[in-house]
């Protein structure tokens, strides 16, 4: 039994289908509560109460949406691009959807164990932003288009200082591979985690985030008091929950990447207690509602300072740390804390 | 056939229809889609190489930057592509001319390629071994150990590129308003607008 699954190549492509499954099919369940969860922190910060009817507690509002996205008409404009139009919400949603591949859940828990993991992140992510361009220029209309060419330079911009905080932590780990990361990470508890000697780049890949998954208070590609909707102004019924749903699992994407690249992954934060999945979902969690925390409190930015910030601020300062640990590295400073190499050397 | 040459055929069909369409399609916004494909199916290619380094380059830096920009430029250009490519009839047996000569100079040249008796045995010399050193291990050895005083070289090259460019293209306009940064972040609430009492009935 065991070979089948292992040695033939139906037995492999199925064995990786159920892998696939037992990804996504919690993941998708879990995106309708962190949805609720997030309107919910929302509501509850401008003090209303949020959705709360259907079910108890308005649980099952997400699960209503889903099901009126699905049955609502689907409206393209006439003088839509309509390959293109159709193309871009499956672009989003499935470049979402791929990255979650490599992302590793506990010790070995991975779909698939790449060395160059973290490229093959970055690179999925630098698809994304084709789902919102193409969607802004297929839609044949100014708002859209506007959007989607906001949006196409903002997520470069902040790609390229998300890139570099990347590198740092690469650096330190001497591996690109999730599994290496974490172990490196692996120690006296919440002190050996990769936040306390990349203290500052945590933050900045905190903003980067926002900006790269165009979240509020950098959600200028779809700043409803000048844009409408941005690129999403023409879309409805199941192509916009396809937008909707990329960008969130998108959003989700980045709260492993911090979980897994600063704050331990599976790691567990006190030595007594036993590393395993739960800890990397309490603190995709926590992320979570940091995000919805900083879209319900903080005021949407200028686009001009949106940019000045990641290419002024943002770029010289990863630049510049870039630089720093690989110093410290190469010279074991600090204990060595800014070379844990486990591979190669 | 494994699953590897089923997928080898698969990219490489791919490819090379998305390079026709590239060509032929009218609008240009689809041929920089087409174009993108093409990147994307040659990274996959690189993947059955082994070579998963470079594939993954290969999508970052042509599909999620150079790409990027050229659909930037072509979805701002105002020019009647129909127009421009009305003419292709009309040069198609001219372009074809030109693809067989160089298809031939190439067959020439590789029909008759030698290698040195040492070349294989001095270019295996110097890369490491594929089962003790995986892809990004190699060729950061390959670039920063061995070669590193010409991988300098192009960095330079390409600096000098990249200052050049913007030394061309900055002009610094006095014509128009510009903000200062630093004096809107230092302003003060007194500096910018006072308070006024103002009794019921009465204007300013």
């Amino acid at each position: 039994m065991v070979e089948f699954f292992t040695t033939t190549n139906l037995g492999i492509f199925l064995l990786t289908l159920g892998q696939i499954l037992l990804v996504l099919v919690p993941l998708f369940v879990a995106l309708a509560f962190l949805m609720y969860g997030d309107r919910k922190i929302w509501a509850a910060v401008q003090m209303r109460k949020g959705p709360n009817i259907v079910g108890v507690f308005g649980l099952l509002q997400s699960f209503a949406d889903f099901l009126k996205y699905l049955v609502k008409e689907v409206v393209v404009p006439a003088g839509a691009d309509k390959f293109v139009f159709y193309l871009a919400p499956m672009i989003t949603f499935i470049t979402a959807a791929i990255a979650w591949a490599v992302i590793p859940w506990n010790d070995g828990w991975v779909i698939s164990d790449l060395n160059i993991a973290i490229l093959y992140i970055f690179a999925v992510s630098s698809l994304e932003v084709y789902g919102v361009i193409m969607g802004g220029w297929a839609s044949n209309s100014k708002y859209p288009f506007l959007g989607s060419l906001r949006s196409a330079a903002q997520m470069i911009s902040y790609e390229v200082s998300i890139g570099l905080i990347i590198i740092g932590v690469v650096l330190s780990s001497g591996s690109m591979n999730f599994g290496d990361i974490v172990a490196a990470q692996d120690g006296n508890g919440i002190f050996s985690w990769y936040w306390l000697p990349h203290f500052p780049m945590v933050f900045l890949f905190f903003v980067s985030a926002l900006a790269e998954t165009n979240r509020p208070p950098f959600d200028l590609p779809e700043a409803e008091s000048e844009l409408v909707a941005g690129y999403q102004v023409e879309y409805s019924s199941t192509p916009f929950l396809l937008f909707m749903m990329g960008e969130l699992m998108a959003v989700v994407l980045m709260c492993a990447l911090v979980s897994i690249l600063f704050f331990g992954g599976w790691n567990s934060p006190v030595e007594f207690l036993p590393d395993g999945i739960m800890w990397l979902i309490l603190k995709m969690l926590i992320a979570f509602f940091v995000f919805s925390m900083v879209k319900a409190i903080v005021p949407r930015y200028r686009y001009d300072q949106l940019m000045r910030i990641g290419w002024k601020v943002f770029l010289p300062l990863s630049l510049g740390w870039v630089v720093l640990v690989a110093f410290f590295a190469q010279y074991g400073a600090f204990w060595g804390t800014y070379a844990r190499w486990t591979v190669g050397g | 056939m494994t699953v590897a040459d089923y997928a080898f055929y698969l990219f490489a069909i791919v490819m090379l229809v998305a390079g026709v369409f590239t060509v032929v399609s009218r609008n240009p916004v689809h041929s920089v889609l087409w174009l993108i494909v093409t990147f994307l199916t040659a990274s996959g290619l690189f993947v059955l190489l082994g070579a998963e380094f470079v594939a993954m380059l290969l999508v970052i830096v042509y599909v999620g930057a150079v790409m990027v920009l050229f659909l930037f430029v072509v979805m701002m250009l105002d020019v009647d592509f129909a127009e421009l490519k009305a003419g292709m009839a009309k040069y198609l047996p001219f372009a074809l001319l030109i693809g067989v000569v160089l298809l031939l100079q190439m067959g020439f040249a590789f029909g008759d390629w030698h290698a040195a008796e040492g070349a294989d045995a001095l270019r295996r010399s110097v890369t490491p071994d594929a089962a003790e050193v995986h892809n990004t291990a190699a060729l950061g050895q390959l670039m920063y150990d061995d070669y590193l005083m010409l991988f300098q070289l192009a960095g330079l090259i390409l600096l000098v590129a990249m200052i050049g460019a913007i030394v061309l293209t900055l002009r610094h306009r006095s014509d128009v308003k510009r903000q200062n940064v630093l004096k809107q972040m230092y302003r003060k609430p007194e500096e910018s607008f006072e308070m006024k009492d103002i009794k019921p009935g009465q204007g300013l």
